[in-house]
């Protein structure tokens, strides 16, 4: 077969269209599809005679508006694409609302936008939605803006008032770090200065909306940047002999090729990409920005999606557990300091709280207050704390990894961008312990007391690892084999089932960080009366584990790993082989409770 | 990068995200066009691999050599392939061919009502054993929480308005006003126990792209899409009661492409031989508002 001339080697751009509720946005983008020719065969018509059956004038935005709520309420309730072509490039057309209560409706559409047209009503003139619009606009990073004043016939086409709107507009954008591309007087309804000048506005000389459109530049790609590679996944499919372990994910800027030594962060493991791998295409080399990718590499390094991979030879993202961001929020409940919430950025999802709000700003307004909680709708700049170290650059110099949103309670509620990392990094966790230490009553049995009435020392005894490599069986007979030799011990089987049941039950992400918070707190507690605390927990990381130490402090926690050993070589006090005899097992830790002074060979033998 | 470049790298990462937050994903495969590029892309995603099973709707009233295109490919790609149907409606007849409903209804019956059932695995599901190439009874009957779907925004209005990542209540109602927001590729991967998820990674394709796409990556498709010397063929494909073929002699997919880019097609809207659209002015929002696809 032939190789097609293949349409699609054309650019493709999408376009957001925005503005005040009924300034004219559907009618623009009806006018714009009817008068390039890109509406299907006879909708037009069909449109026109269901108007004329109904006893109702006809409007270009009937043409969009499709569903039936729409058509009877006369408004966009959501975001609509339409797809449009013009000599230069393929548009993705999308019809954001107009109304404040459908304003996350309208980030949806312009987030997904690399230019947007913004429609002010010249009889109306500027209202408060073209300024939030406006100010979204620059929020959302989108440089590409064409304001279109729409219903000059309503104004006598009259420059004076065009003018009068271009000034003042221009001086708004300019507060929020925005210029237009372009202004244009148009009526829309009756096409004027749509696809060709229009002679009712004879003083306008600039370009039509539909030249505007493409005079629109694309961004330029990111090859040029420092590689990252939010990791989505790490795949082992086992099926039809297929060994391969691939780190999956979009390359977000830069390039890739094969050999190239990799590190990922927030871990700082490394290794060398051994194969790009790919599906129905010939072996590949070298990979680009905006790919979805997959790669193989030269020694296993175990990771946890969301890290993000990078060259070492490149400039490396900020890692922090606190930032500084304006979020947007979009949320029914406010969002509050002390809350736990969800960050996602990029792959990665941490648990995380509003430590402070700098300011919160009106968006139409561009007026600041302080305020002990962010509202719908509004911006605030704020410093988030997450509870275990993220990855991420600042939005302005890359902002597929500077740019998140907060999930509360299942919803996606706010959007954020970073401005940069918070140099301080004194933690909640570690104020939360000082308070603690600071508010415990100690009681007038010491450690040592206890410690040598027992005969050993308190201690928290972990067992990490994977799913089913025995680590349950061997902590079981670790606290038999104590129990006989007479210690004060228990084990805390609970733990990994919670652990387990939290990845169906509830949210992973925030429940697994809630878990280990508990199990750290209740850890502190039985250690603290002396016992000899036994537990286990499935695939737990060094963050988390370093929670739970943390936590268990000033109490001693033993790390014994079961199986591959995920975890930096200083984490872990003992290795085990996977399924390893539970009494091998156990002599291997009695030793390493004698060497940690829990146990005291004396009192052991 | 080009457009086909592009779109392919959004859907797999859709899917990518998909196959990350749902334990209990299944794709639908209606053996059409767009399903079988959405199964293609899963492909290049998963690296050869389809890591959930593909769930298929027998109404019975399917062209027969979409099944076996079907079952072929299923053996072919060791596809994890599922079937189900209403049977009920089938043995009783009530269906719009017998003469006992509206179109609309029978809709509601063979599609909506199988599919919910089928996913919810209150009806029973048939399973691909490829051992001996023949379904079987799947014992397997928890519920598909989370469905990739090939829906494109092109095809008619309601399906413009989607999301990458829909959710639906317990009774699958689509919530067209209060859809969650989606940005700079964050979704709504987070759901209270009950909601299902439609994920739909195809919502910026059009018919032309999907075209273009068969022919670059040269990917099988049901030979029904073209001429066979009739001077006829099928643009989109359905029940054989309610899908007619259009006049064409397109007779390969270079051909198909001619014909939409500047041909008789340019203009005419993909779903023009279905007739269930027209009934009832909005006849596919009312059904996709009660579940369909």
């Amino acid at each position: 077969m032939k190789t097609p001339n293949l349409e699609n080697l054309r650019e493709q751009m999408n376009i957001v269209i925005v503005g005040h509720v009924d300034h004219g946005k559907s009618t623009l983008v009806g006018r714009l599809l009817a008068d390039t020719g890109s509406l299907p065969q006879g909708k037009l018509e069909e449109v026109k005679a269901r108007c004329a059956r109904n006893a109702k004038p006809f409007e270009y935005a009937f043409l969009l508006d499709a569903l039936k709520d729409e058509q009877s309420q006369g408004i966009t309730i959501d975001t609509a694409r339409s797809f449009f072509k013009s000599k230069k490039r393929d548009y993705i057309i999308i019809d954001a609302p107009g109304h404040i209560e459908f304003l996350k409706n309208m980030i949806t559409g312009a987030a997904r936008a690399q230019a947007a047209l913004l429609v002010i009503d010249a009889d109306e003139g500027i209202k408060e939605n073209s300024k939030r619009h406006g100010y979204m606009m620059s929020f959302l990073g989108i440089k590409n803006l064409t304001v279109c004043v729409n219903k000059m016939d309503l104004a006598g086409y009259d420059q004076k008032v065009f003018e009068k709107i271009k000034t003042d507009y221009s001086k708004f954008l300019k507060e929020v770090n925005l210029e237009a591309v372009s202004f244009i007087p148009i009526a829309a309804r009756e096409g004027d200065n749509i696809v060709s000048l229009s002679k009712n506005m004879p003083w306008y000389q600039g370009v039509c909306a539909l030249e505007a459109l493409d005079a629109f530049k694309k961004a330029l790609p990111k090859d040029e940047q420092p590689f990252r590679m939010p990791v989505q996944d790490v795949y082992k499919f086992t099926a039809q002999d297929d060994d391969r372990r691939i780190f999956a994910g979009r390359i977000e800027s830069g390039t890739i090729e094969s050999g190239a030594e990799v590190i990922f962060l927030p871990s700082l493991k490394k290794s060398r990409i051994k194969s790009i791998e790919s599906f129905n295409t010939s072996q590949k080399e070298k990979v680009f920005a905006g790919q979805s990718a997959g790669f193989c590499l030269e020694t296993q390094v175990y990771i946890r999606p969301g890290e993000i991979m990078c060259k070492v030879s490149d400039k490396l993202p900020d890692v922090s557990l606190k930032i500084k961001a304006n979020v947007f929020w979009m949320g029914k409940q406010p969002f509050v300091e002390g809350k736990t919430y969800k960050l996602k950025i990029a792959t990665q999802h941490v648990p995380v709280v509003l430590s402070e709000i700098v300011s919160v700003m009106n968006a139409s307004e561009l007026s600041f207050a302080a305020k002990p909680h962010v509202d719908r709708h509004e911006v605030a700049e704020c410093i988030l704390e997450t509870m275990k170290p993220v990855a991420f650059d600042k939005a302005l110099d890359i902002p597929e990894t500077g740019r998140f949103v907060i999930v509360d309670n299942y919803e996606i509620s706010g959007g954020g961008v970073i401005l940069s990392a918070v140099a301080d990094q004194a933690t909640s966790l570690n104020e939360h312990i000082r308070k603690r230490e600071f508010d415990w009553e100690r009681s007038h049995i010491t450690p040592e007391k206890r410690a040598h009435k027992y005969e050993h020392k308190s201690a928290l005894i972990v067992l990490a690892g994977q799913i089913d490599t025995g680590k349950q069986r061997i902590a079981k007979a670790l606290e038999e084999e104590l129990f006989r030799l007479g210690k004060f011990t228990y084990f805390l089987g609970i733990s990994n089932r919670l652990a387990l049941a939290s990845a169906d039950v509830k949210d992973k992400t925030l429940s697994r960080f809630e878990h280990i918070q508990q199990l750290g707190e209740l850890a502190h507690i039985l250690t603290d009366t002396g016992l000899i605390l036994i537990t286990s927990i499935t695939d737990i990381d060094e963050y988390e584990l370093n929670m739970l130490k943390s936590l268990n402090h000033p109490n001693k926690t033993l790390v014994v790993n079961v199986g591959e050993n995920n975890f930096s070589d200083q984490g872990v006090d003992l290795l085990l082989t996977e399924n390893e005899d539970p009494k091998i097992a156990v002599k291997k830790i009695t030793d390493l409770l004698i060497r940690a002074v829990v146990l005291d060979p004396e009192y052991y033998i | 990068m080009n457009k086909l470049d592009s779109l392919e790298s959004q859907s797999v990462y859709i899917l990518r995200e998909a196959y990350r937050e749902f334990k209990s994903l299944a794709m639908l495969w209606s053996i059409g066009k767009d399903s079988t590029v959405l199964l293609w892309l899963a492909r290049k995603a998963f690296f050869g691999h389809v890591p959930f099973p593909l769930v298929h709707i027998d109404t019975s009233f399917k062209i027969p050599e979409m099944i076996k295109y079907r079952d072929e490919l299923a053996l072919k790609w060791k596809l994890n392939m599922v079937y189900g149907q209403n049977k009920a409606a089938l043995e009783a007849r009530k269906t719009y061919p017998d003469g006992a409903i509206d179109r609309i209804s029978c809709c509601k019956a063979l599609k909506t009502d199988a599919l919910r059932n089928t996913l919810a695995g209150t009806w029973p599901r048939y399973r691909i054993n490829h051992q001996i190439g023949k379904y079987e009874l799947d014992s397997n009957t928890e519920p598909y929480t989370g469905v990739i779907v090939g829906v494109r925004a092109d095809e008619e209005g309601s399906r413009s308005k989607e999301r990458y990542f829909s959710p639906r209540d317990r009774n699958n109602d689509w919530d067209v006003g209060d859809q969650p927001p989606e940005l700079w590729n964050q979704f709504k991967t987070d759901f209270a126990p009950g909601t299902h998820l439609r994920i739909h990674p195809l919502l910026d394709w059009t018919e032309l792209d999907i075209w273009e796409y068969i022919a670059r990556e040269n990917i099988p498709v049901v030979p029904l899409y073209f001429d066979q010397g009739t001077g006829k063929r099928y643009r989109s494909l359905g029940c054989y009661p309610c899908t007619s073929p259009v006049e064409s002699t397109a007779k390969n997919i270079l051909e198909i492409i001619e014909e939409l880019k500047s041909g008789k097609f340019k203009n005419i809207a993909e779903r023009a031989g279905r007739a269930q659209d027209k009934d009832d002015g909005g006849g596919l929002e009312t059904l996709r508002r009660d579940g369909y696809m």
